[in-house]
């Protein structure tokens, strides 16, 4: 399995997510630069954190235009599994890949803490290794971080059961606690919590390695299932 | 009209043999300034040990850097970014943080670490407290902007208020990075016939007159000053990085160099002195911002997110290719020449010639006058102590204070567990970065006690060093090298320039005898507003090394586990009390001396607790400080679990609890006797004090309770009074 890892200018959580997979996990991944218009042989696409040409005019408002997010949309449509995590979560729905918006946090300040997750479904790639309702420990770290929909929207995500994870301490003020959702064909997920960064036992979780072990079983799966 | 002194011009006529043109005068009053050239303190300087086994290289470069083993080193240096945060604290602070990565990128080094030492007057100052806060929460602010957009965690720091830092607040910010040994680049403009290359932000007004600025003390004029405040972009800091890094990988790249304080002016005579080279630049050249600029604004200009380099003749497309894949400006400005002057022209016109040695080596060194007595605004004699009512609550009210209480609300603000790395971030010891290539961990910490530097800036600077390395062996780190920001007042004051030379002095002593050389560093003086100086404030950076590991903390991890205090309780007597946080928070005093130091037996606490902590014996480990033993334990109890303690002292329980004598080092572990031992081996006494238990913390000396209270209630206290003491700022 080749797993891509997008950077655009400014992304700064790129080379944590390729050491999580690479290292932690030992798969093969690599980097796709953002002008690139294709994203080549690669079977699953992390959209990393960071500040995506500076987060100017808006948090992915400029990243929604670059070359490779025209492929990585194409990528999603065709069923291709695509993980935004914080910064990338913002350019998916920036770019309309995931419903809502991602405004200032509730304290207007920059958030760096561990938080609380709790699985709401099991039934998506990115969380199909874990089991619903179990409660995973892994960093925030943004200052836009507050989900945030309109009431229909918020019911038909619960509705779809697309609300992946949920806030027990919820950080920024995200509308009914949410902290990652998935697309209408569940192939596309943003969260804003790290699990790279809670991929190694040394920084104090293994948790966030449920998420990227997730995508790749899922992936793994799909080709048996494909190869049966 | 001239800012050079009389006989400063005197010695440009000398140099130059006639009179300098304006931009010449511009350029040696900002290379000649004390925060580019040291003039004051560089004399002094020269006491400070700067070799090692471990020293690649030491001050005079960008930044220092030390060999961590494994074809791996690290480059680390503070600077301090006072007075542009005094006068705009958020684009102050910000670009404090952004000229200190790019002094250590500019070497090669991928920068892993922030932290930061900050000082304010206190947020509670009935004169000044709603401009301290609001001070506080722009430069808290401007860090995180910067930082956190950077992709740099801050791991660390500190952050103290006294009255004296009303009109001075200080910004002292600690970066480290990390390279293979054979990838360091220097700042040397090398080769007759290279060209020079200019790479980043355009060059605007902004800035101009940064460097003598922080050359000056404030006046009322001094607010007039914001003009002068950098604005940052950490973004475009971002790209610059990653270009810089890709560019030197090409081989293309001869010597590179920052442009940080005195913009152009210093990267082009320093790169130049250091080759024995001349450099020719043409202003016409160099992209601009704004229309209309002179040479003198160009060449003094401290626009950020600027680099100068010099490429191999020939090589220069390859240089150009990854700038623009990047998206930055990369333009030939000039060449490298063989007559050793800075020769500047504006569209073929020579506006200036310099001799480059003269100008970045030959500054004046002023051996100013500092036969007087340190200025110590503080009574020899210990007043009447007054016995305590309720030392449960002098507990409280020290864990409430701002110096001692959580500053999660600052830190909060910081990513510090961006490049996944961080083993130990803010709020511990020391801070814990993993190099994920070698195996290696790096301990940092960042220190400064002006309450002890203002009673005796000899032993306060001892006391300091002894601190730093001790905050690194309570983790577990052996001590290599270290960095230094002196903020002080006006040098001209002998009083003033007295309590330099005692503190490098002390410096210099300590750093001997604890074998960590100082490897650069920054002055800044003439930290005074209206004629009031701030206490002399040295901080100081001690980076430490040790195995990867999972990191011992300070919290207790378990009941029933052994308290341990290795070192002893310590003595202290009423004179040298006087610099405590309890002379502080509960009487507001300050007299006396700071406490008092061996040396000899520090280093046997250090070196014991080391081998405490890399033998696994402690499950947890925390650093006797500010607050004394009271409020260590206090910090131990912050997870939740609590002590049984029982001391047994015939001190007065003031002194007995809050006293802050140094080395000691408090553990909780289930193998005290293997403790004992280790201690014995290096000769030092260590106590069993008490026992871990749910919920409270009680500390009992024979017979007598001193201080009882739920754990909880501590914890609350000291968790939540720094965002108390700012809340007024939003009513």
């Amino acid at each position: 399995m080749r797993i891509g890892v997008v950077v655009f200018p400014g992304s700064n959580c790129d080379h944590d997510a390729w050491y999580a997979l690479s290292h932690n996990l030992g798969r093969h991944a690599e980097f796709i630069w953002h002008d690139s218009a294709s994203l080549g042989n690669v079977d699953a696409v992390v959209l990393p954190g960071g500040f995506a040409y500076g987060d100017y005019l808006r948090c992915g408002a400029i990243a929604k235009f670059s070359p490779v997010m025209k492929a990585v949309r194409k990528f999603a449509e065709d069923g291709g599994l695509v993980l935004g995590i914080c910064n990338g979560f913002q350019i998916l729905v920036e770019s309309g890949l995931l419903p809502g918006a991602l405004i200032r946090n509730r304290g207007l300040k920059f958030v760096c803490s561990d938080v609380t997750l709790r699985v709401e479904t099991a039934d998506s790639p990115f969380t199909a290794a874990a089991s619903q309702r179990q409660l995973l420990r892994m960093p925030v770290a943004h200052g836009e971080g507050c989900y945030f929909a309109d009431d229909r929207t918020l019911d038909m995500l619960e509705a779809e059961d697309r609300v992946a994870l949920r806030y027990l301490d919820n950080p920024n003020g995200s509308l009914r606690d949410i902290a990652g959702i998935l697309s209408e064909r569940r192939n596309v997920m943003g969260m804003m919590p790290h699990p790279e960064r809670a991929a190694d036992a040394l920084l104090g979780s293994c948790d966030g390695r449920l998420i990227l072990e997730s995508l790749v079983q899922s992936f793994v799966g799909s080709m048996q299932s494909n190869a049966a | 009209m001239s800012a050079l002194t009389p006989s400063e011009l005197d010695k440009v006529r000398s140099i130059l043999g006639r009179e300098p043109t304006e931009a010449e005068d511009g350029i040696f009053t900002v290379m000649w300034s004390e925060h580019c050239s040291y003039k004051s303190s560089r004399l002094h300087l020269r006491k400070l040990p700067t070799k090692g086994t471990r020293v690649l290289v030491g001050p005079g470069e960008n930044a220092g850097i030390i060999d961590i083993g494994g074809d791996y080193a690290i480059a680390f240096k503070i600077e301090s970014h006072n007075h542009p945060s005094f006068i705009e604290p958020f684009q102050g602070a910000a670009t404090g943080v952004g000229g200190i990565l790019r002094d250590i990128f500019t070497m090669g080094a991928r920068p892993i670490a922030v932290l930061d030492a900050l000082r304010f007057g206190p947020l509670d100052d009935p004169a000044c407290g709603d401009r301290n806060r609001r001070i506080l929460e722009g430069v808290v602010g401007g860090i995180s902007h910067y930082g956190n957009c950077f992709g740099v965690p801050t791991v660390g720091g500190e952050c103290v208020f006294e009255p004296c830092y009303n009109g001075n607040p200080l910004v002292n910010v600690f970066a480290l990075g990390v390279f293979r040994k054979d990838e360091i680049f220097y700042g040397k403009a090398s080769g007759v016939g290279n060209p020079v290359i200019y790479v980043g932000a355009k060059t605007g007004r902004d800035g101009i007159h940064g460097a003598s600025m922080a050359s000056a003390e404030f006046t009322e004029e001094s607010k007039q000053k914001r003009p002068n405040v950098q604005v940052g972009d950490p973004f475009l800091e971002k790209l610059l990085l990653e270009a810089c890094l890709e560019a030197m990988r090409t081989g293309a790249i001869v010597g590179i160099q920052d442009m940080g304080a005195a913009g152009l002016t210093c990267s082009t005579c320093e790169m130049g002195s250091r080759a024995g080279t001349g450099v020719e630049i043409d202003l016409s050249l160099v992209p601009q911002r704004e229309t209309g600029m002179t040479p003198y604004e160009i060449m003094l200009s401290e626009s950020q997110e600027r680099m100068l380099l010099v490429a191999e003749a020939g090589r220069e497309e390859e240089v150009f290719a990854v700038f623009r894949k990047w998206g930055l400006d990369a333009v030939t400005i000039g060449r490298v020449t063989g007559d050793g002057k800075l020769r500047v022209k504006n569209h073929g016109a020579v506006v200036a010639e310099i001799p480059n040695r003269e100008l970045a080596d030959e500054a004046p060194v002023y051996d100013r006058p500092h036969n007087a007595a340190p200025y110590r605004p503080a009574p020899v004699e210990a007043p009447e102590i007054p016995p305590s009512r309720d030392l449960t609550g002098d507990l409280i009210a020290l864990l409430g204070s701002g110096d001692l209480c959580s500053k999660r609300w600052i830190w909060q603000q910081y990513d510090y567990t961006v490049r996944t790395n961080t083993l130990v971030g803010p709020g511990g010891d020391a801070a814990i970065v993993r190099i994920k290539e070698t195996g290696t961990s790096i301990a940092m910490s960042l220190d400064g006690n002006s309450r002890y530097s203002v009673l005796s800036p000899r032993e306060g600077a001892k006391l300091l060093v002894a601190e730093c390395c001790r905050n690194l062996s309570t983790v577990g780190a052996r001590p290599v090298a270290a960095t230094n920001n002196l903020n002080f007042g006006n040098p001209e004051r002998p009083e003033i320039m007295a309590q330099l030379v005692e503190s490098i002095e002390g410096l210099g002593e300590a750093c001997r005898f604890f074998e960590t050389p100082i490897t650069g560093g920054n002055v800044s003086l003439y930290n005074e507003t209206l004629g009031e100086a701030i206490w002399p404030t040295p901080v100081l950076g001690i980076v430490g090394l040790m195995k990867t590991a999972a990191p011992v903390t300070i919290p207790f991890k378990g009941e029933a586990r052994t308290v341990m205090l290795l070192g002893g309780l310590g003595s202290t007597d009423e004179a040298r009390f006087g610099g405590t946080q309890y002379a502080k928070v509960v009487l507001s005093k300050i007299w006396g001396l700071p406490p008092a130091l061996d040396m000899d037996y520090e280093k046997r606490v250090q070196a014991a607790i080391r081998d405490v902590v890399n033998s696994d014996l402690a499950e947890s480990s925390h650093d006797v400080g500010d607050g004394g033993l009271a409020v260590a334990l206090a910090e131990c109890a912050s997870g939740g679990i609590g002590a049984a303690i029982e001391i047994k002292t015939d001190l007065r329980p003031e002194l007995a609890l809050f006293h802050e004598g140094p080395s000691r080092v408090l553990i909780s572990t289930i193998q005290p006797e293997a403790v004992e031992k280790i201690a014995r081996e290096h000769g030092v006494v260590c106590e069993r004090i008490g026992v871990t238990m749910k919920e409270r913390l009680r500390i009992d000396n024979h017979s007598a309770t001193w201080v009882d209270s739920p754990v909880v209630r501590l914890r609350e206290v000291w968790e939540n009074a720094l965002e108390g003491l700012l809340a007024p700022a939003h009513v």
